[in-house]
C-alpha cells in the first residue's frame, strides 16, 4: 500500500516536472539567449555563458520602451475592466433570464469572432478614423474590448448558468434587484471564471500586434509587441535576437507576477459550500 | 441600470411581474454590449462581405463596382467554345488552404483538449508549489506570438537550433532535420508550437470549470470507494462539460483562423498555408482585395458551419432551457 | 500667379537641395511626417541627417518609425494610402514597392530631372512606372559572394568565376575539411526559404546563366527557357550536397548564422554581413572577402539583385511642396554621403563611389561598385501592382523545383502559364 502510494506520488510529481519543463523550457532558452550577443547567438548553449546585461540595458534604454509598457498596462487593464463589466451584465441576462432568441443572440455574438483579423482591419481602421480616436489608446481599447467580448460573454454565461437557482431565489425573496444579485451573490461565486477570463483577456490585449501597429502612428502611443517589433539590428536584414529575447523576458515577467497574485482567486471558487445546480 | 424592486404581494401576480421585471433588466443589461457590438463590429464585418461582391482593390478602396458572385465563381465561354471557370471556389490554392486549416484545427484542438485536461487535473490537485507551477504553465500563452514563433523558428533551425541538438544527443535522430523547410515536417513543427502555446489556454479554462465542481462530490465518491478513473468519467467530466465545450469552441475558432504562427514559422509553404494566410496574401500583398474578402467571407461561412455542427453534435445547450 | 507660385516652390526646392543658405525660407514653416522602417539608430541618425534641410527651409520633419519587417511595413503603407490618409507626407519605400503603390505617389520626373541622371540608371529605371518617376533612391543594396580566404588558400583554390567552379570548389573543400573532422562545415549557404529573398537569389541564377529576368522591361514573360532550366538544375544539385537541406528554410539571418560560426565556405548575402562578420566575436573575422556573384556557363555577366530604399511623396499630403523638397534633399549627394559615412548605407549616386571621404570612413563601400554595375532590378516596374503575385508564383516554382516537386522544366512551363494568366490583357 505505502509503496503503491509512493509510486503514485512519484509518478504525479514526474508528470508535474514534465509539464513544467515542456512549458518553461523555451522561455528558459529565451533567457539564456538574452544574455548572449554577437556570434554567441548562433551557438547552442544550455546555460548562460556569462551574465551580460547589455541586451537589457539596450532595450530599456530604447526610446519610449518604458512608455510602451505603461501604454500596454493601461490598455490591457482598461480593456479587461470594460470587457468584464459588459460581459457580466450581459451574461446574467443570457444565462439567468428566460427570453426568446437567446440561442440566436449567443450565436450572433460568436459571429464577431469568426472573421480573420486581417479582414476586419480596413473597416475598423475607417471607423477609428471616423470616431477620431486614431493614434490614441482608446483605438486599441475599443477594438480589443469588442473582439474579446464573444469570449468573455460565452465563458461567463456558461459558468453563470451553472450556479444554483436556489441561491438566486433566496436573494430575490429577500427583495434583491438583479443588480444586487449579480454583485453580491453571483460575483463571489464566479471568482475562478472571472479571474480566468480576465487573465486570458488581459494577455490577449497585452500581446496583440496587428491592430496596435495599424492604429498608432507615433512612438509614444505604441504598445509592447509593436515596440518589440521596432527593435532592429544595424541593417535591414539583421534580426537582433539578443534584444528581442531580453524584451520578451521583460514583458513576460509582469504577466507571471499577475498570475501569481491572482492564482489564489482561481482556486477560491465554490469551496465555500456552493452546490451544483 | 437597475430596475426598482417590486415588493412581493400575491403569488400569482408576483410570478408574472417578476418575470417581466427580469426581462426588462435583461434588456438593459444586454443593451450596452449589443450597442457596442453593432456599432463597432458590424461595420467592418458587413463591409468585408460587401467588398467580396465587388472588384475593389486597395489602390481604389472606394471605387469598387458590383460584380456579383464573380470572386467566388464565374463562368466564361471562350471563343473556341470551351467553358472555363474562375474564382475562389475553383482555385486549387484555396482548397489546399482549406484542407490544411481543417487538418491543423482538428489535430491541434484534439491534442490540446486532452493535454489541457491532464494539466488542469494536475493543477487541481493539492501539492506544494502549485501556485508557481500554475504561473509557469501559463508562460507559453503569455509570450507574444510574434516573439514565440520567431523563438521557435530559431530553436528549430537545422544547423544551430537547440531542438536538433537535444534530439541528436539523446539519440532520437541521427542527422539534423530541417524542420520548417521540409514539406513533410513543416506541419508537425507548426502543430508542435501551437500545442505548446495554447494548451495553457485550455488548461486554465478547464481548471476554472473544475474549481466550480464542489469538493463534497469527490468526498462522497471517495467514501463510497469508487475508482478515481470512474469518478472522472462519471462525475467530473459531465460536470465540467459546459466549460469544456466553450473552451473547445473558442480554440476551434482560433485554430481555424490561425495566422501569425504559420506566417512567421513557415511563410509561403504550401504545406502549411492556411485560409487566413491566403486571404491576407490576396488582400494585401497581391492587391486582390475583393478576392481576399471573398475568401474571408468563405472562411466565415466555414467557421459558422463548423461551430453549428459542433453545437448540434455536442448537444451544447445554447438557450440553457434545460436548466430552468 | 499660379505659375509664379510654382516657380517659387521650385526655387526653394532647388535651394534646399543645393543647400544654398538663403536663410530661412519665407514660407510658413511646415511640419512633415516621414515614415520609415527603423533600423539601428535610425531615429537619431535621421534627426542629424535632416538638420541642414530643416535649417535651410525652416520646416521640421518627424520620423515615424516602423518595424523593420518589410511585410508589416508594406501592409501598413497600403492601408494608410488606401484610406487616403494625410497624416503621412513621405514614405520610405522598398525598391519593389513604389511601382505597386504608384497611383498614390506624386510624379517626381519634372522636379528631379537634374538629379535623376546622377544615379545608377538601373535604380532609376526600377522606380519609373509608365514614364512616371514615383520615388527617388536614397540608398541601395546588392548582394555579393562571401568567400573564406583562408580555406581557399589552404586548399589551393581560387575565387570562383562561374557557378560550376563554385560547385566544384565548395565540394572539394567541404569533403577535405570534413575528412579532417569538421563535420558541420558546408560548402555554400544562401537564402532558399519560399519568400521574396528566394526571388532575389533565383533571379541572380537565371540572369547570370543568360536566362533573362523573369518578366522583361517591356512586359514579355521570358522565364520559360533553356538557360533558366539549366540554372535551376545546377542549384538543385547543391541542396543536400554543398548546401544543407535546411537551406530551403533559410533567410538572411540563418545563412549568416552558419557563416559567422565558421561553418560555410561560401555565402550569398547582402553587405550587412560584412561588418558583422568582422566583429570581434566572429569566428571568421578577417578570414573572408567578397566578390561579385559568379556567372553561369559561358554567359559573360553575372547578376546581383537590386535592393535598397527610396523616398516617395504621398499624393494625399497637404504639404507637398515641402515634402518634395525634402525628398530631393534626401536623394541628393549631400544626404547620401552623410548616410554612407554614418550608417554605411550604399549610395545610389555613381560619383560617390569615388569619394575620398567615404572611402576613408567606410572602405567597404567602393568595393561594392563592381557589384552595382551588374545589378539587376526585379520585374516590379513592368508588372506593377501584380508584382507580388508574380514574385510569389516565381519563388514557389523555384522552391518546388529545389525541394523535388517536379523538374525545373515542368515547373517553369507551368509558371509561364500562370504568369500569362495573371498578366491577362496586360500588366
Amino acid at each position: 500500500m505505502t509503496t503503491q502510494k509512493l509510486l503514485k506520488t512519484t509518478a504525479f510529481y514526474a508528470l508535474v516536472v514534465v509539464i513544467v519543463v515542456f512549458s518553461v523550457f523555451p522561455f528558459y532558452y529565451a533567457i539564456v539567449t538574452s544574455f548572449s550577443t554577437g556570434t554567441e547567438l548562433f551557438k547552442v548553449n544550455y546555460f548562460p555563458r556569462s551574465f551580460d546585461w547589455s541586451n537589457y540595458t539596450r532595450v530599456l534604454g530604447q526610446r519610449n520602451f518604458a512608455q510602451s509598457i505603461l501604454n500596454s498596462v493601461f490598455i490591457a487593464t482598461t480593456t479587461v475592466v470594460f470587457a468584464l463589466f459588459l460581459a457580466v451584465t450581459a451574461s446574467y441576462a443570457l444565462a439567468r433570464v428566460r427570453f426568446r432568441g437567446r440561442g440566436l443572440l449567443l450565436m450572433t455574438i460568436l459571429a464577431v469572432s469568426m472573421f480573420p483579423q486581417i479582414a476586419v482591419l480596413a473597416g475598423l481602421f475607417e471607423l477609428i478614423r471616423f470616431i477620431g480616436i486614431f493614434n490614441t489608446p482608446w483605438a486599441m481599447i475599443l477594438s480589443y474590448t469588442i473582439f474579446t467580448l464573444p469570449f468573455t460573454v460565452w465563458v461567463l454565461t456558461t459558468f453563470m448558468r451553472d450556479l444554483p437557482v436556489e441561491i438566486e431565489e433566496a436573494a430575490i425573496v429577500d427583495g434583491a434587484t438583479p443588480w444586487i444579485v449579480i454583485t453580491r451573490v453571483f460575483l463571489p461565486l464566479l471568482w475562478p471564471a472571472l479571474v480566468t477570463t480576465g487573465l486570458l483577456a488581459f494577455i490577449g490585449a497585452w500581446n496583440e500586434f496587428l491592430f496596435a501597429l495599424t492604429f498608432t502612428s507615433s512612438e509614444t502611443t505604441r504598445t509592447v509587441p509593436v515596440a518589440i517589433g521596432l527593435l532592429s539590428g544595424a541593417s535591414q536584414q539583421e534580426i537582433p535576437w539578443g534584444p528581442i529575447m531580453a524584451a520578451s523576458v521583460i514583458v513576460t515577467v509582469p504577466l507571471v507576477i499577475l498570475v501569481l497574485i491572482f492564482q489564489r482567486k482561481i482556486v477560491a471558487g465554490l469551496t465555500a459550500g456552493g452546490v451544483k445546480g | 441600470m437597475t430596475a426598482a424592486p417590486i415588493a412581493p404581494r400575491k403569488a400569482g401576480t408576483r410570478e408574472l411581474s417578476l418575470q417581466q421585471q427580469r426581462q426588462r433588466a435583461a434588456f438593459w443589461f444586454l443593451a450596452p454590449m449589443l450597442f457596442a457590438l453593432i456599432c463597432v463590429a458590424a461595420w467592418p464585418l458587413l463591409r468585408t462581405i460587401w467588398f467580396s461582391f465587388t472588384d475593389t482593390t486597395l489602390s481604389n478602396l472606394y471605387g469598387g463596382k458590383w460584380i456579383g458572385l464573380d470572386n467566388y465563381l464565374s463562368m466564361r465561354t471562350l471563343s473556341s467554345g470551351k467553358v472555363i471557370y474562375r474564382g475562389t471556389l475553383v482555385d486549387p490554392a484555396w482548397w489546399n488552404a482549406v484542407w490544411n486549416t481543417v487538418r491543423f484545427a482538428i489535430t491541434s484542438v484534439l491534442i490540446e483538449t486532452v493535454l489541457g485536461l491532464i494539466v488542469a487535473l494536475v493543477l487541481n490537485a493539492e501539492f506544494k508549489g502549485r501556485g508557481l507551477v500554475r504561473a509557469a504553465i501559463l508562460i507559453p500563452w503569455a509570450i507574444p506570438t510574434i516573439v514565440s514563433a520567431k523563438m521557435w523558428a530559431w530553436m528549430l533551425n537545422d544547423q544551430f537550433g537547440i531542438i536538433n541538438d537535444i534530439l541528436l544527443s539523446v539519440g532520437l535522430i541521427d542527422q539534423k532535420i530541417a524542420w520548417t523547410a521540409s514539406t513533410d515536417t513543416a506541419m508537425y513543427a507548426v502543430l508542435m508550437v501551437d500545442i505548446w502555446k495554447t494548451t495553457p489556454f485550455m488548461a486554465l479554462l478547464i481548471l476554472a470549470g473544475l474549481q466550480m465542481v464542489p469538493r463534497d462530490i469527490y468526498e462522497a465518491a471517495k467514501l463510497d470507494g469508487i475508482n478515481p478513473v470512474k469518478v472522472f468519467f462519471k462525475v467530473t467530466l459531465p460536470l465540467i462539460r459546459p466549460a469544456l465545450m466553450v473552451a473547445v469552441i473558442f480554440r476551434m475558432l482560433d485554430a481555424l483562423r490561425v495566422f501569425d504562427l504559420v506566417y512567421v514559422l513557415t511563410p509561403n509553404s504550401a504545406a502549411t498555408k492556411t485560409m487566413s494566410v491566403i486571404s491576407r496574401e490576396n488582400m494585401i500583398d497581391f492587391d486582390k482585395f475583393a478576392y481576399g474578402a471573398a475568401q474571408s467571407t468563405l472562411l466565415f461561412a466555414i467557421l459558422a458551419v463548423f461551430v453549428s455542427l459542433y453545437i448540434w453534435l455536442g448537444r451544447v445547450d445554447l438557450s440553457g432551457d434545460s436548466k430552468q | 500667379m499660379e505659375f509664379s507660385m510654382k516657380a517659387a516652390a521650385l526655387r526653394s526646392t532647388v535651394a534646399a537641395f543645393a543647400l544654398a543658405s538663403f536663410g530661412a525660407a519665407p514660407v510658413a514653416a511646415e511640419e512633415l511626417f516621414y515614415v520609415s522602417g527603423a533600423v539601428g539608430n535610425a531615429v537619431e541618425n535621421f534627426k542629424a541627417l535632416v538638420k541642414p534641410w530643416e535649417e535651410a527651409t525652416g520646416n521640421t520633419v518627424t520620423l515615424v518609425p516602423m518595424p523593420a519587417s518589410t511585410t508589416d511595413q508594406f501592409a501598413q503603407y497600403r492601408l494608410w494610402l488606401a484610406a487616403g490618409t494625410s497624416d503621412i507626407d513621405l514614405f520610405q519605400t522598398d525598391v519593389i514597392w513604389a511601382p505597386q503603390l504608384a497611383d498614390h505617389f506624386v510624379d517626381l520626373t519634372e522636379v528631379a530631372k537634374d538629379l535623376a541622371p546622377q544615379h545608377f540608371p538601373s535604380i532609376i529605371e526600377s522606380q519609373t512606372v509608365n514614364g512616371k518617376l514615383v520615388a527617388l533612391p536614397i540608398f541601395t543594396d546588392a548582394p555579393a559572394l562571401y568567400y573564406r580566404k583562408d580555406l581557399l588558400e589552404k586548399h589551393g583554390a581560387s575565387v570562383p568565376k562561374t557557378w560550376e567552379e563554385l560547385t566544384a570548389t565548395a565540394q572539394k573543400i567541404q569533403d577535405a575539411e570534413r575528412a579532417e573532422g569538421k563535420a558541420d562545415l558546408w560548402g555554400f549557404v544562401w537564402q532558399g526559404n519560399a519568400y521574396e529573398g528566394l526571388t532575389c537569389n533565383a533571379l541572380e541564377w537565371v540572369k547570370s546563366f543568360g536566362g533573362g529576368q523573369i518578366v522583361e522591361p517591356d512586359g514579355t514573360i521570358s522565364i520559360n527557357n533553356e538557360k533558366a532550366v539549366q540554372a535551376l538544375d545546377t542549384v538543385k544539385g547543391w541542396v543536400g550536397t554543398i548546401s544543407p537541406d535546411g537551406v530551403l528554410a533559410y533567410q538572411e539571418e540563418e545563412a549568416r548564422g552558419v557563416w559567422q560560426t565558421g561553418n560555410a565556405v561560401f555565402m550569398r548575402n547582402w553587405p550587412y554581413a560584412y561588418g558583422l562578420g568582422n566583429g570581434d566575436d566572429s569566428a571568421v573575422k578577417g578570414l573572408f572577402d567578397v566578390a561579385p556573384l559568379p556567372v553561369g556557363g559561358d554567359n559573360p555577366t553575372s547578376a546581383a539583385t537590386l535592393g535598397g530604399w527610396n523616398v516617395a511623396v504621398s499624393k494625399y499630403s497637404t504639404k507637398q511642396e515641402a515634402a518634395i523638397s525634402l525628398a530631393l534633399y534626401l536623394a541628393g549627394p549631400e544626404a547620401q554621403k552623410q548616410r554612407a559615412i554614418n550608417e554605411s548605407n550604399l549610395p545610389t549616386i555613381v560619383s560617390l563611389y569615388d569619394d575620398a571621404d567615404i572611402a576613408a570612413a567606410q572602405p567597404i563601400i567602393p568595393r561594392w561598385k563592381d557589384v552595382f554595375l551588374q545589378a539587376v532590378p526585379r520585374p516590379s516596374a513592368p508588372t506593377k501592382g501584380k508584382y507580388n503575385e508574380v514574385s510569389s508564383k516565381f519563388w514557389s516554382a523555384v522552391h518546388n523545383t529545389l525541394s523535388g516537386n517536379g523538374t525545373a522544366a515542368e515547373n517553369l512551363e507551368l509558371l509561364e502559364v500562370e504568369l500569362t494568366d495573371i498578366k491577362g490583357s496586360g500588366w
